[in-house]
């Protein structure tokens, strides 16, 4: 008979129930999943039968991860996820949500750079904790990320991205994703990626702000490599200032564009 | 002469400047990213960059916020 345990397909003798097959492979779990759902109780296992035995408060090992999502997004687009690098330039709240996102599929490899340090007024939209106020927004994300997927490679830059850096830092990116705050900071990073980190697509952000409708928040290419998400006009500004649903909206587009571009699909 | 501006022909006076272009769409030169026949061009050289007859123009805005 052929049962899948942790998503590895194996063999056991019919009329093994859910507890020999625990106590043969994994006799420590606390905890058994058989098809989704908790087992409390002792059975004979069935054919084609899916268990997950989880001891808790474990980290799987990263062959164990890498096998988990390589099932679960197919071999293919894993092996696309896994070896890409991503650079995001700014971690605030787009940047923040972007890089958890990524690191939740499995990207391989992210740049974050950010110069600022976590402030209170950030909690209503940026990914970070009441007691992380005052880190370093690279190192807090770090930290984030790390309790995420302890097995993505983050490369961290604790300062401010100018024209004269961001072709050294942001060499090795397959993608660059434009997170900053400032209008002016997301030009210079466009002007500056567009025009020397030639064949680098940029998926840029522009018009957040608010509780305006979700729907106005859209994916557009707007140039040859330059991908603009956003409904492009919403400033942040006083009385339309930035929140977590929007912002959320927004980084999660930017995050499925990256995706996208890396499983050679156009964004649009 | 006669431009495509973000998609659209838009008619041009010639020996137009990339700064002059924006500053009749009341567009902040800090806050676009400009394209020319796919080329980027650098904001140092917008005073002195002019337009030709048939270019494709894309200019791109930001607003802050993120």
């Amino acid at each position: 008979m052929t049962v899948w345990l942790n998503e590895k397909k194996i063999r056991c003798e019919a009329g093994t129930t859910l507890f020999q097959l625990r106590d043969r492979h994994k006799p420590e779990a606390d905890i058994i999943i058989a098809n989704g759902f908790p087992a409390s109780e002792d059975r004979p296992l069935e054919e084609g039968d899916r268990v997950v035995l989880i001891c808790r408060g474990e980290t799987p090992s990263e062959t164990e991860l890498e096998a988990l999502m390589s099932a679960r997004h197919t071999p293919g687009v894993h092996s696309k996820v896994r070896n890409a690098t991503i650079a995001i330039a700014g971690v605030g709240g787009l940047g923040s949500a972007v890089a958890i996102a990524l690191a939740r599929i499995g990207v391989g490899h992210l740049i974050i750079a950010d110069f600022d340090v976590v402030e209170p007024s950030n909690l209503n939209r940026q990914q970070y904790f009441v007691d992380q106020i005052g880190l370093p927004k690279v190192l807090a994300l770090n930290d984030n990320l790390r309790r995420i997927n302890p097995y993505v490679r983050v490369t961290t830059f604790n300062g401010r991205l100018t024209a004269a850096n961001i072709p050294e830092f942001f060499a090795e990116a397959d993608v660059v994703v434009e997170a900053f705050d400032a209008a002016d900071q997301k030009a210079m990073l466009t002007e500056t990626v567009l025009m020397k980190l030639s064949g680098k697509p940029l998926v840029a952000a522009s018009g957040l702000a608010g509780h305006g409708p979700s729907n106005t928040v859209v994916t557009r290419r707007a140039a040859g490599r330059l991908y603009m998400v956003g409904d492009g006009e919403t400033a942040a500004g006083p009385g339309q200032g930035l929140m977590a649903p929007r912002v959320g909206i927004a980084a999660h587009h930017q995050a499925n564009a990256v995706l996208r571009l890396l499983l050679g699909e156009e964004p649009q | 002469m006669t431009i495509t501006f973000n998609g659209k022909p838009k008619p041009l006076q010639a020996g137009t400047s990339v700064t002059s272009l924006l500053d009749e769409l009341d567009l902040d030169p800090s806050r676009v990213a400009v394209e020319i026949n796919r080329d980027i061009v650098p904001r140092e050289r917008f005073d002195d960059t002019t337009f030709s007859d048939g270019d494709q123009i894309e200019v791109v805005q930001f607003v802050g916020g993120g």
